[in-house]
């Protein structure tokens, strides 16, 4: 074997690896959404979704050849950006309500105490 | 030469793949809102950047490689401008930041939702203090409880 077949093989092996490192991200993301105590953290969560979507587009890309989805990828991220932005408006117009259990697994007790007064919003 | 090409787009695609993942993972693990952002934007943008850097390295045709590295600069343009507005609307209404955080800069402000949320105190005598308050006063008004303290009690 010449050195450009360890290259390639080396190349092949990286797809191989990343495509299962962006099917966890995905997976890991998609359990944040599902279960992200507040609203904010959905959002974050979307928005991390797209870009992890963006690489999925990137990567098939590179392995297929397939590079007409790279304009998609361009206007997914224009999506994803106007909705964060869409949704951080809402999000202060809309204030606090409902979201009562935020700090469920917080390994310290809060010090500050102000959770009476921040509910009021 | 095709080696150093195939090299470099493996390079790149574990060094997208493994942001990417680090980022889900912090995302998951982190305590609150600001520390997931704080895991989630960065990462997430260079993780996609990385691989559509990867993409231009391998694309043969010249537009193909323009379209990516145009991505990569919408990209890098969108995502902290998200990000801040994000963590920008969310400290405004009032969601808290993790008890064992040591820091926050911000002026303490009555939650308030779609009003004028940091009109409450002038910057300036925020960073300085009031002019006729005294020194010990100033310095006690600066410390906030530390990560270190939590534990003992």
């Amino acid at each position: 074997m010449t050195i450009e077949d360890y290259a390639k093989l080396f190349f092949d092996y990286a797809i191989n690896f990343g495509l299962i490192l962006l099917g966890i991200a995905f997976f890991l993301t998609t359990v944040r959404i599902i279960l992200g105590p507040t609203l904010p953290d959905r959002v974050l969560a979307l928005d991390m979704l797209t870009s992890v979507s963006i690489g999925f587009i990137a990567l098939i890309g590179i392995d297929t050849g397939f590079t007409l989805y790279v304009d998609i990828a361009i206007a997914l991220g224009l999506v994803g950006f106007l909705a964060t932005v869409a949704f951080s408006r809402f999000i202060l117009a809309r204030g606090q309500s409902g979201d009562t259990d935020q700090v469920q697994d917080l390994p310290f007790r809060d010090p500050h105490a102000r959770s009476d007064r921040r509910k009021g919003a | 030469m095709t080696a150093i090409f195939y090299i470099i787009e493996g390079v790149l695609i574990l060094g997208g793949s493994l942001f990417i993942a680090l980022a889900a993972v912090g995302i998951i693990r982190l305590p609150d809102l600001y520390t997931r952002m704080h895991s989630a934007s960065k990462a997430g943008a260079v993780g996609s950047g990385f691989l559509l850097l990867a993409l231009a390295f391998n694309s043969s045709s010249t537009p193909e490689t323009l379209r990516a590295l145009a991505a990569i600069v919408f990209f890098l343009l969108t995502t902290p401008i998200a990000a801040h507005l994000l963590g920008k609307a969310s400290y405004a209404v009032g969601y808290k930041l993790w008890p064992g955080s040591v820091l926050d800069e911000m002026p303490e402000v009555e939650p308030s939702a779609g009003k004028e949320v940091a009109a409450g105190r002038p910057q300036e005598e925020f960073f300085r203090g009031k002019a006729d308050e005294p020194a010990w006063r100033r310095d006690r008004r600066g410390a906030r409880q530390r990560w270190s303290d939590l534990g003992k009690k």
